[in-house]
């Protein structure tokens, strides 16, 4: 077993574990059972707790706020298993409260799907800093739409401007100070023409990145000089400003403040000190930058631990770093999911025979089954798991809790539509048992022609049957008699459409139809044998009836046929009726 | 114009309108929506804001909480009525709660029916029941609908209608109406707002089905329209040639006819089509069908022509409801639509 790395945290569960009793577990699907319990099997029978506690690891999944999320991501999810192109369009996830997982993934989609080379690199990471340190706009306009803006006490912060590279805004809010002192104006003048001439790259532009260093070195060059000739003394802001143009890192360390991150240092860092990084010296500048600004002392959070992976373009890493540090495996399944679409991940074979991707869309998509309301989305997820998922839907379908008929319809309709008849026919069943129970028999014979379950229908026919011989009269005929084809599911429930067609034949006086139906019922053997009597009995009438009926020769002739077989049939009904009842009394 | 979509973290098993009060010509602004399948459900009334739009012309108002509150159980079915007032267990079996699954109401009166198969008829203004029937029903009645002040329409889980008329003593039906053939059970009834005879229903193969209740007992029409249960159906009450349909397979459609005749002439002659994926944004993965409706020799002329109103596949689309320009629907993706540009 690998080691652990880190050391997991104890979890305090009240009320259970006191006065040195043992405890025992078991775990759920996204739950863990914790008992109080006696370690020996056998023992001195002892007060214990009598409490089983639920232990849930995701409360998140809980938050209403998160559940905006899970639905918003799931639409994602299932848009992105449909786009078969090679270039997927990275979709940003907005997160309110989440601000970590969104540097984490913005970051991810610069190193690894846009992937940029050196030169636009760079750029995309000064991008994202802007992005995630975006109060400096607030700052600057508050500056700017004030009275006297060379008079504001936050004036001078519009270093942090020149800390994220954004040198057109800067000389705007310089422009303020060298408008007011007409003395110094030459100063700012310099200053405005350094900040003017600071070379950027432009990656759809036709100059190389050659071209563009050497340009950065010249006006790196130029900065120095000035520098060196003291001609930024007389203002010491202007003295920074120019000290961080050079790339002096104390100098940008002292701005710590200003930066408040340990990443927004290094790519400010790059910015004035390395422009033109390539991919791969990314981390180590990171790794410095990290020890610079944090101090050799202070352990690393989390998240630094992340973006420093991240860094070191280590996919697996960053993916693992954060299955550890997140409740939820909401993150890692959809990051993994997209680079696994962007084919940046290597098919990983674990030791469970899928793949990460899998395994981690599977993690999930389990924790949203325990949830009782967000059990659907996980539907979509298990359907792209190409080699596990239908197992894991086909055990999982079947624990839902079916309150209501309209939750059952639902759940079958997903069961229908892939094909899962083993699961169709069994939660039928449940609920035509359900039905059954409270007496509901049109319910029950509804549910069991769902799942053509004939089996069952052959019970709900035994049921009617029973309750005509108790009563003496059909019940729910609103039911039989309007079954339809579905007569044909079983024969005790051919055999009851008919026989419940016979009396209303026999009602309306129709005998020579009722008594042809009820020659058939004999001879098609599909009676039970505990109501052969009855079909005897009932048959008896119809034999007066031919006196009755008799009007043409015709008639009389047809009426004695069928008159003849039945008496034919009765007499073999007879003898097999003897036979039971002489094998009965041996 | 494609609606705006609201996610309020509970799945959402009906939505309404308040009612506007007729004459003023304004369009309703508030709705109610019930949730299911939480631990605790809740009733919640969400207002739409003003109803000023900005320059464009464009409505950017997202549906606010006015209030909401909880609710034992599922919430089934919801009407708007003046009174409030709780009837304990007036649907059951014989030792537990059944489900009640419809609710409608023509004030003061209300009619409730459920999984026990009874139909029942309170005042608003009572706290005892009025009428039970009884074993109205061998099956769940899934939905109801007023025909007349005092006749209800119900329908069932083995695919009948049955017409109930108040006034009867008995406790059998008036009228039973079901198609020939499979028993397809029906989920959503609605009628006619200005022919009382003519009434629209919706089945667990998705069929939409007309029926005229007054002649025979098969349905005029039988019309292909979704491709897994219905959930509801409902004729637009001030323009009765549009009929939307909402759906399990994620799609609400927006039926209308093109042609001069109206919905009633049209259903009259018998027509039969079938459905058409007609929407400016194609759904993916499908491809378009074709128009095809077949009138026997005026093809060219009565058509029904179906649109998709959401913008893409969401999860069921569990209720809807019009009045006047406005549309609401609720999903079980958790999502609430609100379209306030109909074109009808």
């Amino acid at each position: 077993m690998e080691e652990v790395d880190v050391e997991p945290s104890p979890m305090l569960i009240p009320s259970a574990g006191f006065h040195q009793r043992h405890l025992g577990f078991e775990w759920g699907p996204g739950d863990l059972l914790v008992y109080e319990t006696n370690y020996k099997l056998q023992g001195p029978r002892s007060a214990g707790s009598p409490l089983v506690h639920v232990v849930r690891k995701d409360e998140d999944i809980c938050s209403p706020i998160l559940r905006k999320l899970f639905n918003e991501s799931h639409l994602i999810f299932v848009g992105l298993q449909k786009i078969k192109e090679d270039v997927v369009e990275v979709h940003s996830v907005e997160v309110s409260i989440l601000l970590a997982i969104e540097l984490i993934w913005n970051l991810c989609e610069v190193l690894f799907i846009d992937a940029a080379p050196a030169g636009s690199l760079l750029l995309h990471l000064l991008d994202w800093v802007r992005l995630h340190k975006s109060d400096v706009d607030a700052r600057a306009r508050e500056v700017l739409q004030s009275e006297s803006p060379a008079q504001h006490q936050s004036y001078w912060d519009v270093i942090s401007l020149v800390l994220q590279g954004r040198m057109d805004e800067a000389r705007q809010v310089l422009s303020k100070q060298a408008s007011l002192r007409a003395e110094s104006s030459s100063v700012f003048k310099r200053m405005d023409v350094l900040l003017q001439t600071m070379p950027i790259f432009n990656p759809t532009g036709t100059q190389t990145l050659t071209e563009f260093d050497v340009k950065w070195r010249h006006w790196h060059e130029e900065c120095d000089r000035c520098l060196q000739d003291n001609t930024f003394a007389s203002n010491r802001h202007l003295e920074t400003i120019v000290k961080i143009l050079v790339g002096d890192e104390d100098t940008i360390l002292e701005q710590k403040e200003l930066l408040s991150t340990w990443y927004h240092f290094l790519v400010t860092r790059l910015l004035f000190t390395h422009p033109t990084i390539k991919p791969p010296d990314l981390h180590y500048y990171a790794q410095s930058s990290m020890n610079m600004f944090l101090g050799p002392r202070a352990p690393p959070e989390p998240l630094d631990i992340i973006l420093l992976s991240a860094f070191e373009f280590d996919l697996h890493q960053v993916i693992k770093d954060c299955s550890i540090a997140l409740n939820n495996w909401w993150f890692v399944a959809h990051l993994t999911d997209l680079l696994d679409h962007c084919k940046l991940l290597q098919s990983h074979n674990l030791h469970f025979g899928s793949n990460l991707r899998e395994f981690l869309v599977l993690e999930y998509a389990s924790g949203l089954f325990t949830h009782h309301s967000l059990w659907q989305l996980a539907v979509d997820y298990f359907d792209h798991c190409p080699e596990f998922g239908r197992v894991y839907l086909e055990l999982q379908i079947e624990r839902i809790p079916l309150d209501t008929e309209r939750k059952a319809i639902k759940v079958l309709r997903i069961c229908e539509d892939r094909q899962m008849s083993e699961q169709v026919r069994s939660i039928c069943k449940i609920m035509a048992k359900r039905a059954l129970r409270n007496n509901r028999l049109g319910s029950a014979l509804s549910w069991s022609i769902r799942a053509k379950d004939a089996a069952f229908a052959t019970l709900i026919s035994e049921r009617f049957l029973q309750d005509y011989c108790n009563k003496g009269s059909f019940t729910d005929l609103d039911l039989l008699d309007n079954l339809g084809p579905a007569m044909l599911l079983s024969d005790r429930l051919t055999f009851l459409g008919k026989y419940r067609e016979f009396h209303r034949l026999y009602g309306e006086n129709r005998f020579s139809e009722a008594a042809k139906l009820l020659l058939s019922l004999m001879t098609a053997k599909i009676a039970p044998r505990g109501l052969w009597m009855t079909l005897l009995t009932d048959a008896l009438p119809l034999l007066e009836q031919k006196e009755v009926k008799t009007r043409t020769t015709h008639a009389l002739h047809s009426h004695f046929t069928v008159v003849k077989k039945l008496v034919e049939t009765m007499y073999i009904c007879l003898q097999n009726f003897k036979h039971l009842s002489c094998t009965i009394a041996v | 114009m494609d609606p705006t979509a609201k996610y309020i973290s509970q799945k959402i098993s009906r939505t309404r309108w308040r009612p506007v009060p007729a004459g003023l010509l304004q369009q309703p602004e508030v709705f109610a929506a019930g949730s299911w399948d939480n631990e605790s459900n809740r009733v919640s009334i969400w207002s739409l804001g003003d109803n000023d739009s900005d320059t464009d012309g464009e409505f950017d108002e997202e549906p606010r909480l006015l209030c909401d509150s909880e609710h034992d159980g599922d919430v089934m079915d919801l009407q708007a009525l003046s009174l409030a007032h709780v009837w304990e267990r007036a649907h059951r079996y014989s030792c537990d709660n059944a489900p009640c699954t419809a609710v409608v109401c023509r004030s003061p009166e209300l009619v409730s029916v459920g999984e026990d198969g009874r139909v029942i008829l309170y005042k608003a203004d009572q706290t005892e029941v009025v009428r039970v029937i009884e074993n109205a029903d061998s099956s769940t009645i899934h939905a109801v609908t007023f025909l007349r002040t005092t006749e209800v329409l119900t329908v069932n889980s083995i695919g009948q209608l049955k017409m109930w008329d108040f006034r009867q003593q008995s406790d059998s039906p008036a009228q039973i109406l079901s198609l020939t053939g499979d028993r397809v059970p029906l989920h959503c009834v609605d009628k006619h707002p200005n022919q009382q005879h003519i009434v629209a229903t919706g089945g667990q193969d998705g069929m939409l089905c007309i029926w005229d209740v007054r002649q025979g007992n098969t349905p005029f029409s039988l019309i292909e329209a979704h491709s897994a249960e219905m959930w509801e159906v409902h004729f637009h009450p001030s323009n009765p040639n549009h009929l939307f349909t909402c759906s399990e397979d994620g799609s609400l459609l927006h039926w209308e006819t093109t042609s001069g005749s109206d919905m009633s002439t049209l259903l009259q002659r018998g027509w039969n089509s079938r459905v058409v994926s007609h929407s400016g944004v194609p759904l993916a993965g499908e491809d378009d069908s074709v128009v095809s409706s077949w009138l026997a020799g005026d093809s060219s002329k009565n058509r029904l022509e179906a649109t998709h109103m959401l913008p893409s596949q969401t999860l069921s689309v569990n209720s809807l409801d019009v009045l006047e320009q406005c549309l609401v629907c609720g999903t079980d993706g958790e999502a609430v639509y609100v379209h306030r540009q109909l074109p009808v």
